[in-house]
């Protein structure tokens, strides 16, 4: 039997946020993303605003409608990396086998510790504590998935036992919602079946499922059943951070590919400095387009290899842009996203051309030298020149990370 | 409530890596001996707010913490 634990960081960056300011504990908080500037959204809140009805992922202004005292702060990554990473070293303490999932939530699985699950959670949660000022809730169990179900029945600072001779008790009255996979589409097909708790999902006809939803029908109810034998994944820091991306509402609306080429590239460079800065590199690059009516495309490509250089990032979201996109109405927001991530700390693939490669970096990291030194606006691209308005736009000073939670 | 005071602090950095603060001084000019280091690990400021390694350290008889991030040094002020 294996013992699987499924930590989560309560409320994280907020949390942080209070480890550095105590008195916002008193206060209702949220951190606010705003990445339209016409309209930023709660990535993260304290208990206070929780309590107030805040959601995480809606509006600001719809949660200054339950709360109107919120005081919201912007997101601040590298401190959110920091801890998350002080996390990771208290886990690694227990086990090598620590799979992340997001920044603030990890599968651990301490089978070969000789203690319980259940001690080794008390303990990581005093250390957090202790060592970080931050609370965990821990779900413990047999498999990940109950694990995970675990951690989100007792928050905050709190540890919640799954065992084969509970779960029936403990899990089947949830409803099924609840199940890690099961999203709102899903719901609704199991509902129109009459299943609303896991139990019901359990004790259904795997038949039924399968006509149902297929393949997966069949995976759900084993997961309801607890025999879910998926191992936790003994994954680099990478898989901590799922994507680095920014986006910007232009100053004015955009109306040829010139226009759109130019902020790209600021988009590019920015992004690529991000990368860098996280000694990550991308393999998945994605644009996204909102038109003057408010319509988002998005489109992706994965690239032969992995980059953090801005030029290549931008030359690729040119050729993604130029063949996606044919100019129906004028474009109001551009975004790029990098995903599939790899951390230089976890090795890479080399290129078979290292020299050219590592000239090209050489000279963006000079780049983010100079910017670093002497501000965003001392050194740019000659072509950004050509409009300054466009040029004004900082993206690196005003982007935000999206949390685990819209991983939809 | 307690305010995050950054000070100048005057240290010993053995061969080992280890470092042993020796010295605080305020802005003001005053300064202060550090009799011995207790106790040194990473925790949060509960008081002031902040985050660091914290060294419990005996001042003229008194115990209390000092803490260091990312190279600057802060204490916990009374207000």
């Amino acid at each position: 039997m294996r013992t699987v634990l499924h930590s989560d960081l309560n409320n994280f960056y907020a949390s942080v946020e209070c480890v550095y300011e105590p008195k916002l504990r008193a206060v209702p908080m949220a951190v606010c993303g705003d990445p339209e500037a016409r309209h930023g959204i709660v990535l993260a809140k304290n208990e206070l605003a929780k309590a107030a009805g805040v959601k995480t992922g809606e509006a600001i202004w719809q949660a200054r409608q339950k709360c109107p005292k919120l005081r919201t702060l912007p997101p601040d990554f590298k401190k959110y990396l920091r801890f998350a990473r002080m996390m990771r070293e208290i886990y690694a303490d227990y086990t090598d086998f620590i799979e992340p999932f997001g920044l603030d939530e990890a599968w651990l699985d301490v089978s070969g510790c000789h203690r319980s699950g259940e001690e080794i959670a008390g303990e990581l949660r005093r250390r957090a504590k202790e060592e970080l000022g931050l609370t965990l809730s821990v779900g413990v169990s047999f498999n990940k998935v109950f694990a995970k179900l675990g951690s989100d029945m007792k928050k905050p600072d709190a540890t919640t036992v799954i065992s084969l001779d509970n779960y029936r008790e403990k899990v089947w009255p949830l409803p099924v919602e609840e199940l890690l996979y099961v999203g709102p589409a899903t719901k609704r097909k199991l509902q129109l079946r009459g299943i609303r708790t896991i139990g019901d999902l359990a004790n259904c006809d795997v038949g039924i499922l399968r006509g149902a939803l297929g393949k997966n029908g069949e995976m759900l109810w084993n997961f309801a059943r607890g025999n879910d034998c998926s191992p936790v994944l003994s994954e680099g820091e990478a898989a901590m951070v799922k994507s680095v991306g920014n986006s910007t509402t232009t100053p004015r609306d955009l109306v040829n590919d010139r226009d759109v080429y130019l902020v790209l590239l600021v988009l590019s460079e920015s992004v690529a400095e991000r990368l860098r800065e996280q000694s990550l590199r991308g393999g998945v690059l994605s644009v996204s387009v909102r038109d003057c009516e408010l319509n988002t495309r998005s489109f992706q490509r994965k690239l032969r290899r992995p980059t953090a250089l801005g030029e290549e990032i931008a030359a690729h979201a040119r050729e993604l842009f130029r063949e996606r996109w044919y100019w129906e109405r004028p474009i109001r927001s551009l975004g790029i996203c990098m995903s599939g991530l790899e951390s230089l700390a976890d090795g890479v693939q080399l290129s078979i051309f290292p020299d050219a490669d590592e000239r090209r970096y050489d000279i963006e990291r000079a780049v983010d030298d100079i910017r670093r030194r002497f501000g965003h606006g001392a050194i740019s691209r000659a072509s950004l020149l050509a409009d300054r308005r466009i040029n004004e736009i900082n993206p690196r000073e005003d982007h935000v990370i999206h949390p685990v939670g819209w991983r939809g | 409530m307690a305010r995050r005071t950054f000070v100048k602090v005057v240290a010993e950095f053995s061969r080992e890596g280890g470092i042993t603060p020796l010295r605080v001084e305020w802005e003001d000019g005053r300064s202060f001996e550090i009799d011995r280091v207790l106790d040194v690990r990473r925790a949060p400021a509960a008081k002031a707010g902040g985050y660091g390694t914290r060294y419990t350290v005996r001042v003229s008889g008194h115990e209390t913490y000092l803490f260091e991030d990312e190279g600057r040094w802060f204490v916990e002020a009374r207000e």
